[in-house]
């Protein structure tokens, strides 16, 4: 395999961490104004990520800047490209991060109510507005020869596009509700196990219009293989759920989530940013690859640092291993 | 279109506005994790209440501070490929390379560890607990240090060259980068005016409880950590700072003419107390200065000859071709004076605060105060301050907490804008370095955005800080004095139930 081969499954890995980790944080925060029924409940949410919604930031942190070393063409055009949704979401990830911090460092009522707003309404934009990037990239940007969007910021609200948005917001908010009947007892785990049915019965809908469509406009026999996995963990995550078996359930939603980054992925490759205008125009990943030094380098690093941080955050989730409830709560 | 409102210039202005706004948080973060650190170690083999309250007052005021650095600092990672997408192609062989160092090697480490320390007091047994802490502290430097590394390299770049084909840089050596003069020097001055910072916010925010004659023996500690750390650091700030002076001179001639206002080349040449010049002409109408001192402070002798900035314009028409190469000379004298001025003044005041308020040695029996006294400002051995001049000194070490800020943005606002108009100097002009696809509306959207976002945020985190900093050091509860034993939160003799359903130490 080709070092900027490597490379590209090394970035799809760390938007799959990022999904996968961020997806319950979102989840969380979208159900925080809705499962909980005061604020104590909402509290046991919010806590249930308390101590490493930070950690899991930082894998979006990294993606980025491991694209800006291994592919920095890939870093330029995306970002100055999709200039307006990552505007939005970079004030939402500023606001929500502020929020989770600063809510409880004040007692009155409107200021804690405030960020318990900030925090819902912020989680479920991110949630959906990943998804209106990600959707946008796989079917392609009207990118001119020298590899820069053209195009005002309508061209963002493609159906696909749209679909794409839908899907990730109730996909992540499933996967939020399984996380917290993982994480929580007394009532609030009752209703998380219960907004977890509705809520997969939903994602399994929606999966399977993106997925279909994601076949049909750009994919190959790899994405369909993903595809079908992300099928299977859904079908499977539901399953658990309705058994009662939560580990299970949230191990299959992960699954799924992997899944569905990686056939998104797989659906690109080999290009990282297609073009609408002309096939010629497509940014590839080796187009778009730093030199063979910079790779070599960035892969040894990651080669240390990686299996490390995996360590030290598993480490971490097995340190606050322990159900939450509103007993615990002072 | 009108060069003031030029995509160039509002790219610059969103840049300088949330670089600065995030540098306002840094030095704070870095410097209070390792104080706080040191606190908490005290305690740890001490066990004296005193040093694990002011861990967890200064613990406090530290996370208040660091969420503002971690939300502001995200946005960095995402605006290179933005606004300046140009830049990014040209250099993202290079410059990428530190900034994902960074995230795998500092990132992960600062978040990840800062949520064990803050959940994990009732979870964790104290040492362990203890070295989550030093953790973030070594993963804030870190992370200064790659990113230092990666300015650094547009302040002069090697370890790279200019690939004819594709027209963009190519790393060819990463330890050279890592490595050079300038990456180092500029973490060492940048660390240590770090702690200035975090020196004088302890000291100021202890003399506030002192002079109220409250929380006396964690604030008499706290004064004499922020005291010692204040004095040692700005030392060491303007070491590292006359050693980066003098690389600067090596290495960007022009923007240390500029700091000095020396038009033109001179040798001895005079260091400038005070200037008004005339930029249109290159001269400067009133001038106060200190012969000799300049040309020590590039060369280590007095006389040896500095370039003024009308001969090196000229000698950069020649290598680059015309065009302007000054930076804004008022800018960047007036910069490098604040900066200066501001740092040297609060390490002055550190200075007589270790002092005034010194203990054993030089000082009467008669003066000395116990732990639970505010000590008493002796100016010689058996005479203390008037009250009135003491309470002077009080609330000028209040606001003496701003000043090490001040000189930490001034300075990088030296820095940065010395450099002009370069974006990598002397190879890639900030001009060139914007992103041709994104519109002047959109620039101009979010910068209107951002600054308003962090205005208002800069509202609320001061609040907090001033609402948690006057509230004093926390009381102890029966769990902060009878810490876990075991990872996970069991205490010796202790039953499953009991632990299971015992309140968390901390929830949001």
């Amino acid at each position: 395999m080709e070092l900027h081969d490597l490379w590209f499954v090394l970035i799809a890995f760390l938007w799959t961490g990022y999904f996968f980790l961020e997806g319950f944080d979102f989840g969380i925060g979208v159900l925080s104004g809705t499962l909980a029924r005061d604020r104590a409940e909402r509290r046991v949410l919010i806590n249930t990520i308390g101590p490493v919604w930070d950690g899991n930031e930082v894998w979006l942190v990294t993606a980025a800047g491991a694209t800006f070393a291994a592919f920095p063409e890939w870093y330029a055009t995306l970002f100055s490209g999709f200039y307006l949704p990552l505007l939005a979401i970079l004030c939402c990830l500023i606001v929500r991060g502020v929020a989770f911090e600063y809510r409880a460092k004040r007692p009155g009522e409107r200021w804690q109510r405030t960020w318990e707003h900030a925090i819902v309404w912020c989680s479920g934009l991110l949630a959906a507005l990943w998804g209106l990037v990600f959707a946008t990239m796989v079917r392609g940007v009207p990118l001119d020869a020298d590899a820069e969007v053209t195009g005002g910021p309508l061209d963002l609200l493609h159906p696909y596009a749209l679909l794409g948005a839908a899907f990730t917001f109730v996909l992540f908010t499933f996967h939020g509700a399984v996380f917290a009947a993982l994480k929580t007892t007394g009532d609030i785990r009752v209703r998380a196990r219960r907004a977890a049915a509705w809520l997969g019965a939903a994602t399994a809908v929606l999966a399977a219009a993106f997925l279909a469509w994601t076949q049909a406009s750009s994919g190959d026999g790899w994405s369909l293989g993903a595809s079908a996995v992300a099928a299977a963990g859904l079908l499977a995550a539901l399953a658990a759920t309705a058994r009662g078996r939560e580990g299970w359930a949230f191990a299959c939603s992960g699954i799924a989530i992997a899944a569905i980054v990686a056939a998104l992925f797989l659906a690109l490759f080999p290009n990282v940013m297609p073009s609408t205008l002309n096939e010629a125009w497509h940014l590839t990943a080796e187009d778009a690859a730093a030199t063979p030094y910079t790779l070599r380098i960035m892969t040894w690093a990651a080669a240390f640092a990686t299996p490390m941080v995996i360590a030290y955050q598993a480490w971490t989730y097995w340190v606050f291993r322990k159900r939450i409830g509103t007993q615990h709560i002072a | 279109m009108d060069l003031a409102l030029a995509d160039e210039t509002l790219a610059r202005w969103q840049f300088g506005i949330t670089t600065v706004y995030h540098f306002l948080f840094v030095p704070l973060t870095i410097s209070l994790a390792a104080l706080t650190a040191g606190l908490q170690t005290a305690w740890v083999r001490t066990g004296k209440e005193k040093y694990l309250r002011a861990t967890k007052f200064w613990g406090k005021l530290f996370l208040i501070n660091i969420a503002m650095g971690v939300v502001t600092g995200l946005l960095q990672e995402f605006q290179f490929g933005m606004n300046w997408s140009e830049y990014s192609r040209f250099v993202g062989d290079v410059f990428g390379a530190p900034l994902a160092l960074e995230a795998l090697l500092a990132f992960f480490f600062e978040s990840t560890f800062i949520g064990l320390w803050i959940f994990g007091w009732d979870k964790l047994p104290p040492k362990i607990h203890l070295a989550t802490i030093w953790m973030v502290s070594l993963g804030t430097v870190l992370s200064a240090y790659f990113i230092l590394a990666a300015n650094s390299w547009m302040q002069h770049p090697v370890g790279y060259r200019i690939n004819e084909e594709s027209g963009r840089a190519e790393l060819t050596d990463i330890v050279a980068v890592l490595t050079q003069n300038t990456a180092v020097a500029q973490f060492a001055h940048t660390m240590t005016a770090a702690f200035l910072v975090g020196g004088a916010f302890m000291a100021g925010i202890a003399a506030y409880h002192l002079m109220r004659g409250r929380h006396v023996a964690v604030m008499r500690t706290s004064l004499r950590v922020g005291l010692v750390t204040m004095v040692i650091a700005g030392a060491l700030t303007a070491f590292t700072g006359d050693r980066l002076g003098k690389i600067m001179y090596d290495q960007q001639p022009m923007k240390m003419a500029s700091a000095e206002a020396l038009w033109d080349t001179e040798g001895p040449a005079p260091f400038s107390l005070f200037a008004v010049g005339d930029v249109e002409n290159g001269h400067n109408e009133v001038a106060i200065e200190i012969p000799g001192l300049l040309s020590f402070l590039a060369h280590d002798n007095f006389s040896e000859e500095v370039p003024g900035i009308n001969d090196l314009q000229e000698q950069l028409e020649e290598t680059y071709g015309p065009g302007d190469y000054r930076p804004n000379i008022p800018l960047a004298y007036w910069s490098f004076r604040w900066m200066i001025g501001f740092g040297m003044a609060s390490t002055a005041l550190g200075a007589a605060g270790l002092w005034l308020t010194r203990r054993r040695l030089w000082l009467s029996e008669r003066l000395r105060t116990s732990e639970d006294e505010p000590p008493r400002l002796a100016l010689t051995r058996d005479r203390t301050l008037s009250p009135a001049l003491g309470g002077w000194y009080w609330r000028l070490m209040l606001l003496t907490m701003l000043f090490p800020l001040i000189a930490n943005a001034w300075g990088w606002i030296f820095t940065e804008t010395g450099r002009q108009p370069w974006v990598v100097y002397g190879v890639l002009p900030t001009a060139s370095a914007v992103s041709p696809g994104v519109s002047q509306g959109e620039v101009l959207t979010s910068l209107v955005i951002y600054t308003v976002l962090y205005a208002v945020l800069a509202i609320v985190e001061v609040r907090l800080v001033v609402r948690y900093a006057k509230a004093g050091p926390p009381e102890l509860t029966e769990a902060d004095l009878n810490p876990p034993t075991r990872i996970g939160g069991g205490r010796a003799g202790e039953t499953a139930a009991d632990r299971d359903d015992r309140p968390m130490a901390f929830s949001y």
